[in-house]
């Protein structure tokens, strides 16, 4: 592993200026367009530093593990764009944070496109996305 | 790395000699009637390295039939490459004379008759032989398993894997990697890997499911003639998807691409001067793989139980596919200076199992692991008049019979097969064995389930299984073939995207359409729920058989396929 941190290290202990805000039971769904629109102010977003990690299927839709990495950003903002409830997570980044990577565990009720969106210091977006599939699975040859 | 015009040049080099001594050499001797064993084996030594590869051998111990493909249907950017190209197509690509021993050994067509001129294939006693002559000529030899080893037939279904680890210990291979053996459940792989195995058990994409981090050893180093090896293993990604989970729940498995780059990047500065993929992805998958992962110098591809005579050249990368259940051995010779893989000379060393006498030693071992079983295995339960064999994306004729066995003994309007990719073959008038009935439905998880499901349930379970082998991104083909239905016809068009591929599904002997909203009563097996009931599906066909006694199967058209 290359990683300076592991996982394990990061879930249990966070670092420096790390924190996760999640959105659970927002009594109305904030819709992709809106989330996007609040999140990056109206800028497009670019490609390129950003890393989304996720699997290509779905081992268990409950808790599908993502990683994503974004040098340099001070916000990190993860959507799933076929749930009921789009809204991941935001992660923010003070100038104390050593890395600027999250990861965690999502539920995926289908098979959708995972995004991540960060903001860099200067106010620009860049995106990432990552179709993961959720399947009934068996026949396994 | 090599260059591209460097490596171009000593990859020409290699397969003029691959064509003369190689594939082109069998069709000389089908033209001489005659085959021997130097010949299976002649090969003018090349380089300072070999690597020894076998793969998907289901625990197959004896010499069987195995009929190759009529029905690999590549998408996307696999479409009309090998190994998506099958019967004639496949012997016009590499040359091949129809009738031709190695024309039986890798396609369908005339498999009944061919099969009387040629005799089994496989064995691992012959197997031995091969190995052994090679290790012989070259000392500086490696032996590598792709995995699915511990799994397929009645003994070592009896004696969890057992017989196989005993035999791969035997044969001194020196890594292997995994899919089914995972099918015995932690604690076994565990007891076996960490107890009895005398070599690694390698898997860089096995991860600890709770904390997401590596849980197996990834590679092994090897030291040949001077040279530095690195054999990275790669598990079956789809583990806890195509099976039971349950069964291993500790673990998570995945492609994990970016963790092969960070590996292979971990032994280039390690300073290894050559990086082997011991892949059981399956091809597609390792084709992409390859292409996006840099510094792979071989690929060793298993899963998807392809025999291709050639190596396939991706970028820089030479990929190996060996067939399966022991019908096949690769020998690959390489040049290896200066950290640089030169060139490479390859064969596809088929065992035909009346033309390599056995090695004495094993055979005497793998004697030793039925005895146990013997009359069990030999006792005979029926007959058969027709060819029996599962392989292909669509239903085989196997399958018709199990299907045909699950609907009668299970009361039953349709029945569901699992479309595995293993599974032997019976010729016809040959007598079926109980260890017959094995050979196509062992598994751990073998109980016949009866159940009843909406129309539009068995809608999303084919759609499903169909996007599993027909999603055009290799990453997203979960599993296995097509699974497989008795009592319902459908029309799959492998063009469309999931949701849109089933079409006119009907009950198979009235005609009459499936409704959305209607239940009907369905059996199948292999269900990867946890607390599933039901009699064990040998157990249901054995019985099925012993009925009708003389199996003799009508033509099946209830699958139409479009969309080619």
């Amino acid at each position: 592993m290359t990683m300076t941190i592991s996982r394990r290290d990061a879930i249990l202990a966070g670092f420096g200026g790390f924190a996760a805000a999640a959105l659970p039971g927002l009594g109305l769904a904030a819709t992709m367009e809106e989330l996007t629109t609040a999140f990056t102010g109206g800028a497009a977003p670019g490609e390129g530093g950003i890393t989304l990690t996720a699997p290509e299927i779905a081992e268990n839709g409950n808790t599908v593990p993502v990683e994503v990495n974004a040098p340099g950003a001070v916000a990190i903002m993860l959507l799933a764009a076929g749930n009921p409830e789009p809204a991941v997570a935001t992660f923010t980044f003070g100038p104390a944070a050593g890395s600027q990577r999250a990861a965690t565990r999502i539920r995926l009720a289908k098979t959708q496109d995972v995004i991540a969106m960060a903001k860099m210091a200067d106010g620009s977006i860049v995106q990432a996305s990552s179709t993961v599939k959720v399947t009934i699975g068996g026949c396994g040859g | 790395m090599i260059t591209r015009r460097e490596f171009l040049q000593a990859s020409l080099a290699a397969s003029a000699i691959v064509g003369a001594s190689g594939v082109g050499n069998w069709s000389r001797l089908a033209a001489q009637q005659a085959l021997t064993q130097d010949q299976l084996l002649q090969f003018d030594d090349f380089g300072n390295v070999t690597l020894i590869h076998i793969t998907d051998l289901h625990a197959q111990l004896k010499p069987i039939w195995f009929r190759e493909p009529e029905w690999n249907i590549g998408v996307g950017d696999a479409k009309g490459q090998p190994p998506h190209v099958v019967g004639k197509e496949f012997l016009d690509m590499f040359k091949i004379q129809p009738g031709s021993p190695e024309a039986y050994a890798l396609t369908y067509e005339d498999f009944a008759a061919l099969g009387k001129a040629y005799g089994k294939m496989g064995g691992m006693d012959r197997v031995a032989t091969v190995v052994k002559a090679i290790r012989a000529a070259r000392p500086e030899s490696i032996l590598l398993d792709g995995g699915d080893t511990w799994h397929g037939s009645m003994t070592s279904f009896l004696t969890k894997g057992q017989d196989m680890v005993n035999v791969m210990n035997a044969l001194g291979v020196d890594a292997m990697t995994s899919h089914w053996e995972w099918t015995y459940g932690t604690e076994r792989v565990k007891e076996i890997v960490e107890t009895q195995l005398n070599f690694p058990f390698l898997g860089a994409n096995i991860f600890d499911a709770e904390w997401d981090e590596p849980a197996f050893e990834p590679y092994q180093i090897f030291e040949k003639g001077g040279v530095r090896i690195a054999v990275i293993g790669q598990a079956f990604p789809y583990m806890p998807i195509a099976n039971p989970k349950w069964m291993f729940p500790e673990y998570s498995f995945g492609i994990r691409e970016e963790r092969m780059q960070e590996v292979v990047d971990e032994v280039r500065a390690e300073g290894v001067d050559l990086v082997v993929c011991l892949s059981h992805n399956g091809f597609d998958v390792d084709r992409k793989m390859v292409s996006r992962v840099k510094g792979i110098d071989v690929i060793l591809t298993g899963h998807t139980h392809d025999a291709v005579p050639e190596p396939v050249l991706i970028g820089d990368t030479i990929l190996i596919a060996s067939g399966s259940n022991g019908k096949f051995v690769s020998r690959v010779d390489l040049d290896v200076r200066d950290g640089k893989m030169m060139g490479f000379r390859h064969k596809l060393i088929p065992i035909f199992s009346d033309v390599i006498t056995p090695d004495a030693d094993m055979a005497a071992l793998i004697d030793a692991e039925r005895e146990p079983f013997k009359a069990d295995l030999e006792e005979q339960v029926g007959t058969t008049e027709s060819l029996l064999y599962r392989r292909g994306n669509f239903q085989g004729t196997w399958d018709d019979l199990i299907c045909d066995a699950v609907r009668s003994e299970r009361d039953a309007q349709i029945a569901m097969s699992p479309g595995v990719r293993w599974g032997t073959t019976l010729m016809p008038g040959d007598a079926i064995t109980r260890e017959d009935i094995h050979n196509v439905t062992s598994m751990t998880y073998g109980a016949c389930y009866r159940t009843e499901m909406t129309g539009e349930t068995i809608k999303t379970i084919l759609e499903d299984v169909a996007d599993n082998i027909f999603n055009p991104d290799p990453y997203y083909q979960q599993g296995g073939d097509m699974v497989r239905i008795g009592g319902l016809a459908f029309t799959c068009d492998v063009s469309q995207s999931i949701g849109n591929r089933i079409s006119n599904m009907a009950l198979a002997d009235t005609g009459e359409a499936i409704d959305a909203a209607k239940s009907y009563t369905v059996a199948g097996w292999a269900s990867v729920n946890e607390g599933t009931e039901g009699p064990q599906i040998w157990d249901v066909i054995e019985a099925h058989v012993r009925k009708i006694g003389t199996v003799k199967l009508s033509p099946n058209t209830s699958v139409s396929v479009t969309g080619l």
